[in-house]
C-alpha cells in the first residue's frame, strides 16, 4: 500500500437486513488531509466510519487504513486512531478532568504523561476553568470540546469525526474547525462527516454520500468548477412570478429565492442563460440573467439529483 | 490485562456510584425493607388467635387441657361459649377465628385411641389459621399418650415459638436472596446501561479488552454485596437474634463466591438485553425460580423431582445450603465443599461465556 494513503476502501457494503446502508464504496484517503464525508441522514456516513475503525464488519469490500486490514487487525488500528462519536458518549456523570484522567488510562498513559497532557488539552480547548464540572452541565460547544480532546489524548495518527459539530452553535463551530487544522498542521489525517455545505467547503476533499452511495468526490474546488455555465442568477422585479414561468422549464433541477433574486440550477446543457431569459422576456417579465459561480450546495443537489436519475433509470 | 486499564475503569465506576443517588439508596434500602418485612410482617406462624371454648365436658381434665393450649399462645382462648350454635355465630361472624370443643363425653374419649378427644374448629378461609390449627393438632391430645401425664411442656413451648423460629430461618435465605436481586440486577443494568448511552462505542474503539471492561464494572459490586451481607447480618443478629454458630470468615468467603456467581449471571444476561428495561426483565425472570426452587420459600426434599434438577443448576440454592449450614448447623465449609465447588463450575461456565460475548464491535 502506499505510504502516501491512510485509508483505502474498495467495494464496501453495508446491508442490514434488506437495507444497503452503505453501497459499494471505493475511498482514497491521503495522509494529512482533511477528508469530508457530506450527507443528508441516512446517508451511511456513520455506518462508513464505524466499518473503517473496525468496530462494524462489511458485509462486501476490502479495507486498509494505516497498513492494517480491517477488520483482522482491528485492535492493533485502534491504539493509532481517534474516534469521536456522533453523539456525546464521554460519562456526563463524570467531571470534565475524571473523564480525561479515565480515557489517558484507557490509551494506556503513564501517570505522568496524562498530567502534562490533560492540563495541555484543557488549555487547548478553553476547558480549564471547567476541570471540576460535570461533563453533562457543559454546553453544546464546551461538550464537543471536551469530546475531541478525548479522542486526540493518545495523539493518534487518525481522526475519525462523526458529524462533531451538529449541536454546536456557529461560534462554537468555528472555533472547532480552528482546532481541526491546528491537529491537520500537525499532522493528524482527519476524516469528518458533516451535512453543513460550509463545513464541507473547508475541507481539502471530499466525498458527496447519498444512499450508501458515494455520487462526487473531489476538492471542493474541483467539485464546483466542474458546474460551469449551470448556475444562473435571475434578477427580476417579481421573483416569485418568475419562479413559476420556468417550473415547467425543461433542465432545471432546483430554483431557490435569494433575496429578490432567484437561484436557478440546471442540468448540463447547452445555453441554459438563452433559454431562461427567453422564457422571462415571454413571460413579460423584467429580468436580468446571467452565470454565476457554482457553490457546494449546487454540487450536492446535482449530484444527489444524478443518482436519482440512475436509480430511476434502473428501476 | 492491564492493571492501570482495569484501575482506572473500577474509579470511574465507583465515581459514577457515588453520584449515583437512587443506586446508592437501593444498596442500603433493600436489604434493610426486605429484612424488616421478611422478618416481621411475612411470618406464617400466628400468634394470639381469637378463639372460643366450649367446654362441654367441664372436667378438672378439660380445664387442665384448656390451659395447656392456652399456654402456647397460639390461641387466645378468651370467649366462653355456651352450645355448638354460639360457635356457629361468633365464627361467621367473625368474633373468633377457632373454637375448641370439648364434647360431654371427653373422659371416656381419652380412654379411647381410635377416636379424637376434642375438637378445633377453625376459620378455613384463612390459609394461615388453617395451618397453624394443624400445627396445634399435633398436639399430643389426639395421639393418646396421656397428655395429663407429660411432664412440664418444654417441647412445646419449643414448638410454638413461632416468631423467633421463622425469623432465625429466614433472616440466612435473605442474605442470599437480597445478593441475587440486586447483584443480578445492578450488574446487568450497569453494563446496559453504558451500551445505551453509547459509551460502549466509544470505549470499543480503544484497546480496552473485554475482560478489563467486564471485570472493572463487577468488581466494584463485589464490595457493595459484601456491604449487603453486613448489613442483613446485623439487623438479623439485632431484632431477631440470629445466631452464627459457624465462622465468621467461612460465611464470608461463601458470600463471596456466591456474589460472584450472581455477578457473572449479571454480565451474562447483559450481554443478551438491548435495553436497561429489558435487563430488569430478564433478571426478574431468573429472580423468580431462584425464590421458588432454591429451597427459600419452599423445602427442597418436598419438591418434585424434576424442579429439583433445575434448583441444582441454581446459585442460590447451593449458597442457601452454604449460609444456614454454617449460620444454623456450625457447619465448617469444608463439610459443605460440594456447594461450594458447584457455585465455583457455575462461575467459571457462566462468566467464560458472558465474556465471550461481550464483543468489541456493533454488530
Ligand atoms: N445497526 C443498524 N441496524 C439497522 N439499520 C441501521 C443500523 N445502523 C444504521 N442503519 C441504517 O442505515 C442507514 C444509514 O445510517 P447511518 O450510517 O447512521 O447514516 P448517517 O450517519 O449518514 O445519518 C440508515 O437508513 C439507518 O437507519
Ligand atoms: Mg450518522
Amino acid at each position: 500500500m502506499n505510504d502516501d494513503v491512510a485509508i483505502r476502501a474498495r467495494g464496501l457494503t453495508k446491508r442490514f437486513g434488506t437495507l444497503t446502508a452503505v453501497d459499494n464504496v471505493d475511498l482514497t484517503v491521503r495522509k494529512r488531509e482533511v477528508y469530508g464525508f457530506l450527507g443528508p441522514n441516512g446517508s451511511g456516513k456513520s455506518t462508513t466510519i464505524r466499518m473503517l475503525c473496525g468496530l462494524m464488519r462489511p458485509t462486501a469490500g476490502e479495507i486498509d487504513v494505516l497498513g492494517y486490514k480491517i477488520p483482522r487487525d482491528a485492535e492493533a488500528l485502534k491504539r493509532r486512531i481517534g474516534y469521536m462519536t456522533q453523539r456525546f458518549t464521554l460519562y456526563e456523570d463524570l467531571t470534565v478532568g475524571e473523564n480525561l484522567d479515565f480515557l489517558a488510562a484507557v490509551h494506556e498513559l503513564t501517570r505522568a504523561a496524562a498530567r502534562t497532557r490533560i492540563t495541555e488539552l484543557l488549555e487547548r480547548f478553553w476547558l480549564a476553568d471547567r476541570r471540576n464540572q460535570l461533563a453533562g452541565t457543559l454546553s453544546g460547544g464546551q461538550k464537543q470540546r471536551l469530546a475531541l480532546a478525548g479522542t486526540v489524548l493518545h495523539k493518534p495518527d487518525l481522526l475519525f469525526l462523526d458529524e462533531p459539530t451538529s449541536a454546536v452553535d456557529p461560534q462554537s463551530r468555528r472555533e472547532f474547525w480552528e482546532s481541526l487544522f491546528e491537529l491537520a498542521d500537525m499532522g493528524t489525517t482527519l476524516l469528518v462527516s458533516t451535512h453543513y455545505m460550509d463545513e464541507a467547503e473547508r475541507c481539502t476533499r471530499l466525498a458527496i454520500l447519498d444512499h450508501g452511495r458515494v455520487v462526487a468526490d473531489g476538492t471542493p474546488h474541483d467539485l464546483m468548477a466542474n458546474l460551469p455555465g449551470r448556475t444562473l442568477l435571475v434578477e427580476a422585479d417579481k421573483p416569485r412570478e418568475a419562479q413559476r414561468s420556468l417550473k415547467d422549464l425543461p433542465g432545471v433541477i432546483a430554483m431557490a429565492q435569494i433575496g429578490t433574486s432567484l437561484r436557478v440550477l440546471a442540468k448540463a446543457g447547452a445555453d441554459f442563460e438563452q433559454q431562461v431569459a427567453e422564457r422571462m422576456k415571454s413571460a413579460g417579465l423584467v429580468a436580468q440573467v446571467h452565470a454565476i459561480a457554482p457553490n457546494l450546495e449546487d454540487v450536492f443537489v446535482v449530484a444527489t439529483s444524478n443518482s436519482k436519475d440512475t436509480n430511476h433509470a434502473a428501476a | 490485562m492491564q492493571l492501570r486499564r482495569l484501575g482506572s475503569i473500577i474509579v470511574k465506576e465507583l465515581r459514577q456510584l457515588r453520584r449515583d443517588k437512587l443506586t446508592f439508596a437501593m444498596i442500603i434500602g433493600i436489604p434493610t425493607m426486605q429484612l424488616v418485612l421478611f422478618g416481621y410482617a411475612i411470618n406464617l406462624d400466628v400468634r394470639h388467635l381469637e378463639a372460643g371454648v366450649l367446654d362441654q365436658a367441664n372436667t378438672a381434665r378439660s380445664r387442665e387441657l384448656i390451659a395447656e393450649l392456652a399456654a402456647t399462645e397460639v390461641m387466645k382462648l378468651g370467649k366462653p361459649l355456651q352450645s355448638p350454635e354460639q360457635v356457629d355465630a361468633a365464627l361467621r361472624s367473625g368474633e373468633i377465628s377457632a373454637a375448641l370443643i370439648i364434647p360431654p363425653d371427653f373422659e371416656t374419649r381419652l380412654e379411647r385411641p381410635d377416636r379424637p378427644a376434642a375438637q378445633i374448629v377453625v376459620d378455613g378461609s384463612e390459609q394461615v389459621i388453617q395451618a397453624a390449627a394443624r400445627q396445634l393438632a399435633a398436639f399430643p391430645i389426639y395421639k393418646n399418650t396421656g397428655w395429663t401425664s407429660r411432664t412440664a411442656g418444654i417441647e412445646v413451648v419449643n414448638f410454638y415459638n413461632p416468631q423467633r423460629r421463622a425469623a432465625v430461618n429466614t433472616v440466612p435465605g435473605l442474605v442470599g436472596v437480597i445478593l441475587t436481586m440486586t447483584m443480578v440486577l445492578f450488574t446487568a443494568i450497569a453494563l446496559v446501561r453504558e451500551r445505551e448511552r453509547g459509551n460502549l462505542e466509544m470505549l470499543i474503539a480503544t484497546p480496552v479488552s473485554p475482560w478489563e471492561l467486564t471485570l472493572g464494572k463487577v468488581l466494584p459490586f463485589i464490595g457493595i454485596g459484601l456491604v449487603q451481607v453486613t448489613i442483613v447480618l446485623l439487623l438479623g443478629k439485632l431484632l431477631f437474634d440470629v445466631p452464627l454458630r459457624g465462622s465468621l470468615l467461612e460465611l464470608y468467603a461463601s458470600a463471596l463466591v456466591f456474589i460472584v456467581a450472581s455477578l457473572s449471571l449479571g454480565v451474562f444476561l447483559s450481554t443478551l438485553a438491548t435495553s436497561q428495561f429489558q435487563a430488569m426483565q430478564m433478571a426478574f425472570f431468573t429472580f423468580l425460580p431462584q425464590i421458588l426452587l432454591s429451597g427459600f420459600m419452599f423445602p427442597y426434599a418436598g419438591m418434585p423431582v424434576a424442579a429439583q434438577y433445575v434448583a441444582e443448576v441454581l446459585p442460590l440454592t447451593h449458597f442457601l445450603r452454604l449460609i444456614r449450614g454454617i449460620m444454623l448447623r456450625g457447619a465448617s465449609i469444608g463439610e459443605l465443599w460440594h456447594s461450594l465447588a458447584a457455585l465455583g463450575v457455575f462461575i467459571v461456565i457462566v462468566l467464560s461465556f458472558a465474556v465471550s460475548r461481550v464483543s468489541k464491535r456493533l454488530d
